[in-house]
């Protein structure tokens, strides 16, 4: 027990020294703007079909089961507003997160964990590259500007997805009832929160994938692992951000 | 060459340099001197520390104890980003490899030029001609001219390795690393990559460590010179082959600890039973 601690308190320092290195390589020179633009077309674009079908889809959802629970209480006009709250302040951001982990802390891992443990990190030292500025600091830049994008995206497509459940399909409210509804619903607070998340997530995704990649050894074996727990602790921490993020705003 | 060992500084030199990875030696209590324009022929058992030698050398791993000074530079006392300047003077062929493989194979080998370049002084940086030539002799060098604007992993694994052998000396190092370059590879392709170590060695008198898994790569390294008029290695006459101190060396590793370190007589003279196992025995 004690070792397994003493072990997670080691790999914790590391990536603590991984990521003061990728940040502090942003005002730094050499700067990779041809990664980082490749990075984002990687982790942005890549992404948006899986987001616009999952954050519809949710939308959708909890406009379901919202218009029953809320008609219960006479209250089926609220169903704007509640969608609207869910989706920008909790579940936009994290769902969105939840699948570019899925995607991406997965595929930065494993990329990198193939170029460990066929030396070619190894290489790029020898060869006078620092392996930090050149593959963690433009995946870092790339997650932390797309993932808000992404989770903008995932939120209006989920309205639009309560829209059409709401709307046309159970005919609870009208179209202008909903869309003012929805959008009164929002103070800065919660925007405010709904992008802190995603810049915050965004960084945990591409550190968690580049530590866990860069530390990759045994072979492929080791890179499948490398992925496995690049997901399992990116989607950990993302929880865990999430309970002290709401507890902060909740305080404020 | 020979007699001007006793008066060149070595090349590289290893004092006691211990390094532990947890519970395992990597390196333990290794001594050693490199002189310019000499070989080293690495064995040993796997994990018994090799490529740790290698990656040690130019600070790849850092050392826990020891000292190891590179071309008159101290490496155990140098930040990363001060090394740079250093391992752009030594070549290196990975065991795994090592190429870039997003990068096309001419790519590849012109990265150290670039690298090289960036980091020298403006001015005297060469024209993106003269790396295009070099890159161009260097692919040559290795018979690989044709494979410019391919990726590496369009190549069998011996042209990766050339591949690997012409980035390591594109910019004539006059040090270069090579882990296992023959290993994996046919009898028939690793005598042509032995060759163009041999070749490398004897034009630019490139010192160097190679590690090998098979006898014959010492052999090669220890009795043949590569004659350019005649453009094919020659067997060194046999009283000129142990003869000075520039002479190829076999060193034998087991548990990061070197365990023996001599001539290629002196080694198949040696009657430790690990020692031996690296020995090829005729008949
Ligand atoms: N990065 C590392 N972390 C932990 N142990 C390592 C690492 N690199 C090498 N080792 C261990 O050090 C020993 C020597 O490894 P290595 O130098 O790769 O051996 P060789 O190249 O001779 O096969 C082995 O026991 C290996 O498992
Ligand atoms: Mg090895």
């Amino acid at each position: 027990m004690l070792r397994f601690l003493t072990t997670w308190i080691g790999s914790f320092q590391e990536y603590i020294l991984l990521s003061g290195r990728a940040f502090g390589n942003i005002v730094r020179e050499p700067h990779y703007y041809d990664d980082v633009l490749i990075q984002m077309d990687i982790i942005g674009f890549g992404s948006i079909p899986i987001v616009l079908l999952t954050g519809f889809f949710s939308g959708a959802i909890i406009a379901l089961q919202m218009a029953r629970a809320l008609n219960t209480y006479g209250a089926s006009s609220q169903v704007g507003s509640i969608v609207a709250l869910t989706l920008v302040r909790e579940l936009g951001p994290v769902l969105t997160a939840l699948l570019v982990t899925g995607r991406n802390a997965s595929g930065i891992a494993s990329e990198l964990g193939s170029m460990k443990v066929t030396e070619q990190i190894d290489a790029m030292r020898a060869l006078g590259t620092d392996p930090v500025q050149k593959l963690v600091t433009p995946r870092l830049i790339a997650t932390a500007v797309m993932l808000p994008a992404l989770t903008v995206v995932a939120d209006a497509i989920g309205l639009f997805g309560a829209y059409l459940v709401s709307v046309p399909l159970l005919k609870i409210i009208s179209a202008s009832q909903y869309w003012t509804t929805s959008y009164q619903a929002l103070v800065m607070n919660d925007l405010a929160q709904g992008l802190l998340k995603p810049l915050i997530f965004g960084m945990i995704i591409a550190l968690v994938g580049c530590f866990y990649g860069l530390r990759t050894t045994g072979g492929t074996q080791g890179v499948g692992r490398a992925t496995t727990h690049a997901v399992v602790a990116a989607s950990i921490w993302i929880f865990f951000v999430t309970f002290l993020i709401d507890k902060i705003f909740v305080n404020l | 060459m020979a007699d001007t060992a006793d008066t060149a500084e070595p090349i590289l030199e290893l004092k006691d340099v211990t390094l532990k990875f947890g519970e395992t030696w990597g390196l333990r209590n290794v001594s050693l001197d490199l002189y310019p324009g000499q070989t080293f022929i690495i064995f040993g058992a796997a994990g018994s520390g090799k490529t740790t030698l290698l990656k040690a050398v130019i600070g790849l791993v850092r050392v826990d104890s020891g000292q190891i000074k590179l071309l008159g530079e101290d490496v155990t006392q140098m930040e990363e980003h001060e090394l740079f300047g250093l391992r752009s003077r030594v070549g290196i062929l990975f065991q795994e490899g090592g190429l870039f493989d997003s990068l096309l194979v001419g790519e590849n080998v012109e990265y150290p030029l670039v690298n090289q370049q960036s980091s020298a002084k403006e001015g005297d940086s060469q024209g993106e001609e003269e790396v295009e030539c070099r890159v161009r002799e260097t692919l040559r060098f290795v018979e690989l001219e044709h494979t410019m604007e391919k990726f590496p992993s369009e190549l069998s694994g011996g042209m990766r390795r050339r591949v690997g052998i012409a980035r390591a000396i594109v910019t004539n190092p006059p040090l270069v690393l090579y882990d296992s370059p023959t290993a994996g590879l046919d009898p028939i392709t690793a005598n042509t990559i032995m060759a163009l170590i041999a070749k490398q060695r004897d034009v630019q008198n490139t010192a160097s460590l190679l590690v090998s898994h098979r006898y014959q790569d010492g052999e090669i390294m220890a009795d043949f010179r590569y004659d350019p008029e005649k453009k094919e290695l020659l067997a060194i006459p046999e009283e000129a082959r142990v003869s000075g101190a520039n002479g190829t060396r076999f060193v034998v590793m087991r548990g990061g600890e070197i365990v023996f370190f001599g001539t290629r007589h002196e080694l198949e003279a040696s009657d430790d039973g690990y020692v031996k196992r690296f020995v090829r025995h005729e008949g």
